[in-house]
């Protein structure tokens, strides 16, 4: 019964959408009041639904109800509730409608917080939800029911939900990716609609960026904890793969990353509309892309789960008419947007401009990278892959260009920068950087370019960013001047020093990893980089749904106790699979990484032992990051209802990036 | 330029799948990194009694070779199972890998692998040799 009142709301959340993503775009267009009214009622009858259908489906995983075909093959009566909860969006069908919830959930956060935006604007802004809404509606309701059942013929147990996506990070993980990918749908919708109305200035860009931003930092997280998760599930002790996967969440990322800077031009200083709207579009593409490569089953890896064809062609389908029809809509109105405003080579519109090209140019080449394996066997049927040195070729030496570039494009001013003021600023901080870089360098242990590199590159971002500051606060001394400033500014500082931890944690973690495969028989011990590791041997134990080995191994420095580390060994019962959970001592400047491999004979075991300096950095920055985008959307001057332009005078004093 | 950048470095970083039978063949390079892959033949790995070395036995139904790997297998290897190596030939025909890919669920099957079955006509008897 509860499944099928879900499939029903399922149904008129989708007659919902129909409705939401017509009548109020007529109306807009004839200026017909009445239709227009109808977009917020049906956005809350639609969000309203959706919630419904979700509860339902979550009703039947908490109750094990393995009549529903989707719930028993995810869930089993064993899994610990959180699991079974969390397996609402374990695979395909659920995860899907977990998509189209968010959807409706930001379709219903637009329609609340944008109240003071001109009718028709939200209007279109809603019905154009409404349209992406009712694609992925049908996609679930016709290919992907979760509500189906196994009738007659019901298991007494379910499958169990994949043991690799038993874990707390794999929780959150992809409602935070979805809330990203779905989020850049906002800013689409905005784009769409200002190419609509034919509206595309300063104050566009104002309401579209505080959605952006909430976007992209939720995707930032998500892709943060999907590497977290990785690292320490996998059992690799890797933290990137340059996997189809990974790249398919990176690039909306990367793009997402170039569009908020680009929104802040636009917001400012009312160029770069178009390259605005582009950038909205390919956002928003590149989330459906990867939603594509995820789910249609052309990519192998833990994600894919979908084989049956035509889910990929419905979703290629429906990637291929929102491309085409939001480019053609683009090519017909982007000429009646030009911008008159003219700005010099050493100004913050230049720099921003290259921080554009170089992202959009990262994610190229690593859609390159992803999609080439697939062209070349849809075309000649030949099996190949692109390892990972393709892509760190390219992105490294991108990334450091766009850090030389950063630090300037945050001192230099809107319009044009006197070069003698701008040396005055930049040349004592490059001394000091390459200084920073060297001492580091030499002090962290073996001399590497890289660490030279990454270091000094670090020091430069950062330096930059306090001499700003420093600037900023000049007039009024640091304790008052430090309070006047806008947390837009604050944010801006927070991503920019979260980029360079966490290059920083990527450099040094690569080049001063300390790692061994070796055989261990309990009482063995071996050195590594200072640190001694004694293995106890393994305990058997049974968990909840599964069984364990459960390994100790005591890990001393200079014959100080440091930690006792349990990595284990599990299989889960039900579908039969083996899992390595790694044992990990987290700390700030090192972790120590210990994963059983496989059980040899006399209770010896093959293990894995890293040490990993400073890996930890790479996710605090990516955290870094994400603080940064949440205090830039809670600026003042997003949440005051109606707000003139902001004044051009001010508009120079902000830092505003 | 950039494109040509991008492009050169996609043409040296390029790992072509070969299936045993290629290999045993001739056709796939020598001391170049390859993808292979296969099922792992029952009965086939041989450990090392003192330190991580493993060998084992790679088919395609018609053709097997041998893969000498020096670490820690991933989770879901085992005899009988599909798997893809990364790694160089030697000149005795042996792949030496650097790199063991096993993923999924035991009825998971590598494309590269599925493909390799199918075109050598074993892929039929791999399938119900798993369903009995």
């Amino acid at each position: 019964m509860i499944p099928e009142l879900g499939h029903l709301a399922l149904i008129l959340a989708l007659c919902m959408a129909v409705v939401q993503s017509t009548f109020p775009l007529l109306g807009a267009w004839r200026g017909n009041q009445q239709w227009m009214g109808l977009a917020q009622p049906a956005a809350w009858g639609q969000f309203t639904f959706l919630l419904f259908a979700f509860g339902c489906l979550t009703w039947s995983f908490l109750t094990d109800d393995f009549s529903v075909t989707y719930v028993a093959e995810n869930s089993n009566s064993l899994l610990p509730w959180y699991y079974k909860f969390s397996a609402v969006w374990g695979a395909h069908e659920g995860s899907l409608l977990l998509w189209a919830l968010i959807l409706g959930g930001w379709t219903f956060a637009v329609s609340i917080f944008s109240r003071q935006l001109p009718e028709d604007m939200l209007t279109r802004v809603l019905s154009i939800m409404g349209m992406i809404s009712t694609g992925f509606l049908l996609f679930l309701i016709m290919t992907s029911n979760p509500f189906s059942r196994l009738l007659p013929q019901s298991p007494v147990d379910g499958n169990d939900l994949n043991p690799l996506l038993q874990d707390v990070g794999l929780i959150v993980h992809p409602p935070m990716l979805y809330m990203g990918y779905v989020g850049f749908s906002v800013a689409f919708a905005f784009a769409i609609a200002a190419l609509l109305g034919g509206r595309l200035d300063a104050a566009w860009a104002r309401w579209s960026r505080p959605w952006t931003l909430v976007a992209w930092t939720f995707l930032g997280i998500g892709i943060v904890l999907g590497s977290w998760w990785s690292y320490y599930e996998l059992g690799w002790g890797g933290w990137w793969f340059w996997d189809p996967v990974e790249n398919a969440s990176f690039m909306p990322w990367l793009v997402g990353t170039a569009l908020i800077h680009s929104l802040s031009v636009t917001e400012k200083r009312g160029v770069f509309k178009s390259w605005t709207v582009l950038l909205a579009i390919a956002a928003f593409s590149l989330s459906l892309l990867g939603t594509f490569l995820v789910r249609s089953g052309v990519l192998t890896s833990v994600h894919a789960f979908a084989s049956d064809p035509t889910r990929g062609v419905f979703i290629l389908a429906f990637l291929l008419v929102v491309v085409g029809s939001s480019l053609t809509l683009f090519a017909l109105r982007a000429p009646v947007v030009k911008s008159q405003v003219s700005f010099g080579l050493w100004s913050r519109e230049t720099f921003l401009l290259v921080n554009n090209l170089i992202l959009v140019v990262a994610a190229s080449t690593i859609l390159l990278g992803t999609l080439y394996p697939l062209i070349i066997d849809t075309l000649s049927g030949a099996k190949l892959s692109v390892g990972p040195p393709y892509f760190n070729a390219l992105f490294v030496p991108l990334m450091v260009i766009l850090m030389m570039a950063l630090a300037i494009g945050m001192l230099v001013r809107w319009k044009t920068t006197p070069l003698r003021w701008l040396q005055g600023m930049l040349v004592p901080v490059l001394i000091a950087s390459v200084v920073l870089g060297m001492l580091a360098a030499f002090m962290l242990g073996d001399f590497h370019w890289a660490v030279l590199a990454a270091c000094s590159l670090a020091s430069w971002v950062v330096l930059a960013g306090l001499r700003d500051l420093q600037d900023k606060t000049r007039h009024k001394g640091w304790i008052q001047g430090i309070r006047s400033l806008s947390r837009s500014y604050w944010g801006m500082q927070a991503a920019h020093l979260g980029l360079a931890v966490s290059a920083l944690g990527i450099v040094l973690s690569t080049q001063f990893t300390a790692e061994r495969d070796l055989r261990m028989a309990p009482g063995e011990s071996v050195e590594l980089a200072g640190y001694h590791f004694v293995f106890d041997g393994t305990q058997h134990f049974e968990g909840p749904n599964f069984k364990s080995d459960y390994g100790t191994l005591r890990v001393s420095k200079d014959n100080r106790n440091v930690a006792v580390l349990h990595p284990e060994k599990r299989l889960y019962v039900v579908q039969r699979s083996v899992m390595t959970e790694a044992g990990i001592d987290a700390g700030f400047k090192r972790d120590l990484y210990v994963a059983l491999g496989e059980p040899l004979e006399d209770g010896a075991w093959a293990v894995r032992i890293h040490i990993k300096p400073f890996v930890r950095w790479i996710w605090l920055g990516g955290v870094l990051m994400a603080i940064g985008g949440l205090l830039s959307m809670s600026d003042k001057r997003y949440r005051f209802k109606v707000r003139q332009r902001v004044s051009q005078s001010l508009g120079l004093k902000e830092a505003q990036v | 330029m950039a494109v040509a950048l991008a492009l050169s470095a996609l043409q040296q970083n390029i790992n072509l799948f070969y299936t045993p039978s290629q290999i045993v063949s001739g056709e796939a390079p020598v001391g170049t990194r390859i993808r292979a892959g296969g099922m792992v033949e029952r009965g086939s790995l041989k450990r090392s009694a003192d330190s991580l070395d493993v060998r084992f036995i790679v088919g395609d139904g018609i053709q097997r070779i041998p893969i000498e790997y020096h670490g820690i297998l991933p989770d879901l290897f085992r005899e009988g199972q599909g798997i893809v190596a990364l790694g160089k030939l030697n000149a005795s025909g042996v792949l030496i890998a650097d790199e063991v890919l096993a993923k999924h669920d035991e009825n998971y099957m590598p494309p590269e692998v599925t493909k390799a079955l199918k075109d050598s006509g074993a892929y039929q008897q791999f399938t119900n040799q798993k369903g009995s």
